[in-house]
């Protein structure tokens, strides 16, 4: 059982055809990076996999943890262990973070029919995280991503990543816009995160992000399927030859 | 902990259920006749009969106000019945231990501590309210009663006031809101039945919060509670006030009257939870809530702060306003008006500013979903001799779906050329994009709207206090249900 199969899977927003015939396997303790020009169909892999609405499944399959995921609603899979980091974490204001993290916290717990987590002691793990991803704890406080700089957003996508301990991490771009601490933060957050247990889908435009995080394998996508797969050597051809040799 | 009355709210409208107790209503429509006999059942002193007839006379030329911006039939005022109430009490009992058990479940239903021992007993922490709860047009128990004496505190229904304090019944009664206010407040000076009277002798922090619980129970009968406190000379007093009606496919026609007068230095907070029933997802039945709402701040660096949190109602209209006469006194209005299904709301507020270096701040959050219209309307207005005032005015609305409206009319009526009046607005919509963003760390769409409504409704929350603000939020939790996908 793969943590994630992919089978010929074809996807439309708002009634275009971008992901066609895409398959993609990833098993536990594996990080996968998915790269392609922009406009191949690297973020609505990321979006069809979270169940965004919008994005509709129209052939194949994908299943994760060997339930069928089509059909299944965004909270349902979120709970079941799929951790979405967004390309750009929108702001909820008003909303404080602490709140919205414990919030999200205790809607994992409860779908495993566990008791909350005592407030005290999530905050504290709260704090200790953000602490060690260079934010100041005070911006717990705040509204969600209201005011953050871009790699604060960033780094506030890495810290619910590590609090919400998922299954499988898709990473959207999320090295995008970021300077070189910033990128290398996130970059610690994803190797603190990856164990024997747990999956990462990295999609990634350069490959800067790959001297951090060193991936098992790479994909490369274009025009909605993958066209070359390799090990990290894939990247580096990549960075050395652009992607105009995919339509060549 | 049970202690505020809004803590009944559930999964849907909880409180809409009908007490069967046996009532003495008065036939509907509106004559002197009608006028008299509700004096009469009181055995009111000819005073208080003649200022009613007087308001009666001045209503009988008066027509209904009409610039709102609500949709209704016209209402036919010869169709209501101006006076109900509970039988048991019609011979006004002396202890709890004489009032009609059914009433006292009721009470319990809606975690009331009506009880007075019991709340005193405290099996959990004994709430350090005191309730005034009138049920259809009569107030049924006054709690804690004793406590308030003790501080010199009194606080008991006016029907009681009007035989006990005359004095100051006739002092106050109308200074704030003139009996020919507008339509419906002249409708309550004939008719008004019971309601909360509450006075703070000098210099006399009240020392516990003052509640009012108000329910309307019988078919067919408007409400029109009147309520009046007076905080003398640096005195404090918090009030609450919470509402809520049955479920009935008629509308039903509440018109009360609130002032407020604080002297010199003297502080009155004014918290509404106001939860009166909505009506059906059709728009069928509901309560049309007609409320005029008025503070005096009459002495010098006197305070008056009016907190709303409205989520009920077929259509409100209403809007709790300060005159500021004394130097440097403050009048502060923070609301939260919700709106879903077919309601409409009309709400605001009024800032007189008479006296010199008098402030006013006014928060104002609009929250509109389903196919509801929600609409402030505010005035701010500087007399030439309010020299230095000042107001801020920050007006938010926040829209659900794309089928309801959000309005903002405010008003500035500038005399002083040394005031500074700001005013600041903002319309925004929960975006899907925020959903996802819940939806994805595992929240589901109901508590994520939830959640980000009671975000944009922090600073009025912060007002309310603490055990209805907790209720409050549970509040609009439960009237947003149904307002998602």
């Amino acid at each position: 059982m793969s943590l994630l199969e992919v089978d010929g899977l074809y996807a439309s927003v708002n009634g275009e055809p971008i992901l066609k015939d895409l398959s993609l396997r990833v098993e536990a303790g594996e990080i996968h990076a998915i790269m392609g020009p922009n406009g191949s169909g690297k973020s609505t892999l990321a979006n069809v996999l979270a169940g965004r609405p919008g994005y509709e499944v129209t052939a194949g399959q994908v299943s994760f943890n060997d339930t069928a995921l089509v059909d299944v609603a965004p909270e349902a899979r979120a709970q079941a262990g799929l951790f979405l980091a967004f390309q750009y974490p929108v702001e909820i204001p008003g909303v404080s973070n602490m709140e919205f993290l414990k919030a999200a916290w205790d809607s994992h717990l409860a779908a495993q029919g566990a008791q909350p987590e005592s407030a005290v002691g999530f905050m504290k793990r709260a704090r200790a995280l953000a602490t060690s991803l260079g934010l100041n704890p005070e911006f717990l406080k705040r509204g969600v991503n209201e005011g953050f700089s871009g790699g604060e957003k960033k780094r506030n996508e890495i810290l619910q990543l590590l609090l919400l301990e998922p299954k499988l991490a898709v990473l959207d771009e999320t090295d995008s816009g970021l300077d070189i601490d910033a990128l290398q933060t996130v970059a610690a957050g994803v190797n603190r995160f990856r164990s024997a247990d747990n999956g990462v889908l990295l999609i990634t435009h350069y490959q800067r992000l790959l001297n951090h995080i060193v991936p098992d394998r790479v994909h490369v996508l274009n025009e909605g399927c993958i066209v070359a797969s390799g090990d990290k050597h894939l990247a580096e051809k990549l960075e050395a030859e652009g992607y105009a040799w995919l339509s060549g | 902990m049970s202690e505020s009355p809004i803590d009944i709210v559930g999964q849907e409208y909880r409180a809409g259920f009908v007490t069967d107790v046996a009532s003495d209503t008065l036939p509907p429509g509106l004559s002197e006749a009608v006028v008299r006999h509700i004096s009469a059942k009181k055995r009111e002193p000819a005073w208080m009969a003649d200022w009613r007839l007087a308001a009666y006379g001045k209503w009988r030329a008066m027509t209904p106000p009409d610039w709102a911006h609500v949709r209704f039939p016209p209402i036919d005022f010869e169709a209501i019945s101006y006076y109900s109430a509970p039988k048991s009490l019609a011979d006004a009992p002396t202890s709890l231990d004489e009032v009609d058990p059914e009433l006292l479940r009721t009470y319990e239903k809606l975690g009331i501590p009506l009880h007075e021992r019991e709340a005193l007993a405290g099996v959990v922490k004994a709430p350090n309210v005191a309730v005034d709860a009138v049920f259809d047009s009569v107030s049924i128990a006054t709690t804690f009663k004793d406590k308030l004496a003790e501080a010199g505190v009194i606080f008991c229904p006016i029907s009681e006031a009007v035989h006990s304090h005359p004095e100051l019944v006739r002092k106050y009664l109308g200074s704030v809101v003139p009996q020919q206010d507008n339509f419906y407040a002249a409708l309550n000076s004939a008719v008004f039945s019971d309601g909360s009277f509450v006075y703070v002798p000098e210099g006399v922090r009240c020392p516990m919060e003052l509640s009012t619980y108000f329910r309307i129970n019988e078919r067919n009968t408007g409400q029109f509670e009147r309520t009046l406190i007076i905080a003398d000379a640096g005195a404090y007093v918090s009030y609450l006030e919470g509402c809520t009606a049955p479920m009935r496919d008629e509308n039903q026609l509440h018109a009360a009257v609130v002032e407020l007068v604080a002297l010199d230095n003297a502080e009155i907070k004014y918290s509404t939870v106001q939860n009166w029933y909505p009506g059906d997802a059709e728009g069928k039945g509901g309560i049309y809530n007609f409320v005029t709402k008025r503070g005096a701040c009459l002495g010098a660096n006197s305070k008056i702060s009016w907190t709303q949190v409205e989520t009920g109602s077929a259509i409100t209209w209403k809007y709790p306003s300060v005159v500021l006469r004394g130097a440097g006194s403050v009048g502060e209005f923070h609301s939260v008006a919700l709106t879903n299904n077919h309601q409409q709301a009309d709400t605001g507020t009024k800032m007189i500013h008479l006296g010199p270096g008098t402030r006013s701040t006014i928060i104002s959050k609009g929250i509109s979903a389903g196919q509801s219209q929600n609409s402030y309307r505010g005035l701010v207005r500087t007399s030439p001799a309010a020299k230095g005032a000042r107001n801020y005015t920050q007006c938010d609305s926040l829209l659900l779906g794309d089928a309801c409206g959000a309005h903002t009319f405010p008003y500035i009526e500038n005399k002083s050329p040394t005031a500074t009046i700001e005013h600041e607005a903002t319309t925004s919509k929960v975006s899907d994009d925020q959903l996802f963003l819940c939806q994805q760390r595992g929240i589901d769409p109901e508590k994520a709207i939830s959640m980000i409504v009671n975000g944009f409704c922090k600073d009025v929350f912060r007002e309310l206090p603490m055990e209805f603000a907790v209720e409050a939020g549970k509040l609009l939790e439960v009237s947003l249900e149904g307002a998602v996908g």
